[in-house]
């Protein structure tokens, strides 16, 4: 049981080597960033995690004793980061654009070419 | 019970991750990863992290998802096949998920209250934020008091964020420059009203596009309360006006918002929030301590909170409609 306790943390890595494979294995800078994101998804995923509490609920404080709510710290933690992971997105979408705009293709391979050309 | 939905929930975000990265047309990728982050929402409500949760539906099943299809316009929707077999990249993957797995063997049980995460600063948090603090959303007092300093450092990298966009995609080649001047006529034709024939979308934007701003509203002043605040609820206004400017076009909503506000924007976000921290030193506090603010402890608390919270509302919202502006303005410059 102990080790079925951690299914959540092993479907978050699966996520995470998906999107790591995307950034390392495709030459599409478009997709890389697809796959950025989803490697970024799955450490916001990692964090609330380790803050969920089974059987717990939002740390909104109600009256009363007795509730108990998850741990608040991931989540201000992850709130910010996830407006950082779209700001990274808008420059990589920004940079890929002008690299499409400088080099006509956005296949790393094709542009490892044009480059050795000049 | 909250297993399963969290297994379910898990379960389909691996599916779909996975015909993500399966996916040789980026477009239905794109679509597919904006299910991605739907399904994250859910997932984080289910893991009690509402706040979050509000943040992710609105920044990766909106705003992200407009951005990668504006650029899919200007790069092209297809990948093209690769010329190797990826051995080095599998293995690299491979061995660094067994490495994290092996690891996993050690780490505290999931969901376990006694886990050495729940026992350090996060009771006092919950337990005395009520007193200290005196508003029930325990996530907006660490993000907007508690932890402010880090806050106003994360307000600084989005505003940079927006410089470094602008930098890059406003500076073009002179080229696509001469290329609009050429035919102003065709691309404001072209431009002005890209969904003209489109009555139900126009009609539907139009009765959508104030509830979307109320809803917005809602989710600032309401943030002391429930779920939401600065973040979301800016992120939430800049839908709006992004819906505007998918449906109405980017003249007429360049009329309604001029880019120069979401410019002035970002920068007065920054600076009021810094500013709140230098007008507490000034009174003999530390920086962003909100005692001086007012007679009352708890009531500067709570002002600080939403001073704070307006300018992380004023800078993500500016930062959000230049970059949407920028991205949206950069097909019409090209030749």
């Amino acid at each position: 049981m102990t080790i079925l306790g951690n299914y959540f943390y092993w479907v978050v890595i699966f996520l995470m080597m998906l999107g790591f494979y995307t950034l390392i294995a495709r030459a599409n800078l478009v997709k890389k960033l697809i796959g950025l994101s989803i490697f970024q998804g799955s450490v916001f995923l990692l964090y609330i995690g380790m803050g969920k509490i089974l059987g717990g609920t939002a740390p909104i404080l109600v009256a009363g004793t007795g509730v108990r709510y998850s741990n608040p710290i991931p989540h201000a933690l992850i709130l910010t980061a996830i407006v950082v992971s779209v700001a990274v997105t808008a420059v990589g979408l920004a940079l890929t654009i002008r690299i499409k705009e400088a080099f006509g293709t956005v296949e790393e391979d094709e542009i490892h070419e044009h480059d050795e050309a000049f | 019970m909250e297993a399963v939905i969290h297994i379910a929930l898990l379960a389909l975000l691996a599916i779909t991750a996975a015909a993500i990265i399966r996916l040789r047309s980026l477009f239905a990728a794109v679509m597919l990863a904006g299910i991605y982050s739907l399904l994250a929402a859910a997932l984080l409500v289910a893991l009690d992290a509402v706040d979050v949760a509000l943040m992710e539906a609105a920044v990766g099943a909106g705003i992200s998802t407009v951005l990668m299809l504006g650029t899919l316009s200007l790069v092209g929707r297809k990948e093209k096949r690769p010329v190797r077999q990826p051995i080095l990249p599998l293995f690299v993957v491979l061995v660094t998920g067994g490495v994290l797995v092996y690891g996993t063997l050690d780490v505290p049980r999931f969901g376990d209250p006694g886990n050495p995460v729940h026992q350090h600063v996060a009771p006092r948090y919950l337990e005395e934020s009520i007193d200290e603090i005196g508003i029930p959303n325990v996530v907006t007092s660490v993000l907007a008091s508690y932890r402010a300093y880090d806050t106003l450092g994360e307000t600084a990298v989005i505003f940079t964020a927006a410089v470094g966009v602008l930098l890059l995609l406003t500076s073009g080649p002179p080229l696509s420059r001469r290329g609009s001047e050429a035919r102003p006529a065709a691309t404001a034709a072209r431009g002005a009203a890209p969904l003209d024939d489109r009555v139900i979308l126009r009609v539907g934007a139009k009765m959508v596009i104030p509830f979307i701003l109320m809803f917005g509203l809602y989710v600032q002043f309401h943030g002391d309360y429930g779920p939401g605040g600065g973040f979301q609820a800016a992120v939430i206004f800049a839908t709006a006006f992004i819906l505007y400017v998918l449906v109405f076009g980017l003249e007429d909503a360049q009329r309604v918002l001029p880019p120069r506000v979401g410019y002035v924007c970002a920068a007065l976000g920054v600076l009021i929030f810094a500013g709140v921290g230098i007008v507490t030193v000034a009174e003999g506090a530390n920086f962003l301590e909100y005692g001086p603010l007012l007679g009352d402890p708890k009531g500067a608390q709570v002002a600080g909170i939403m001073l704070v919270e307006f300018g992380v509302l004023v800078t993500v919202f500016g930062v959000m409609v230049t970059i949407f502006y920028v991205f949206a303005g950069r097909r019409r410059l090209r030749p």
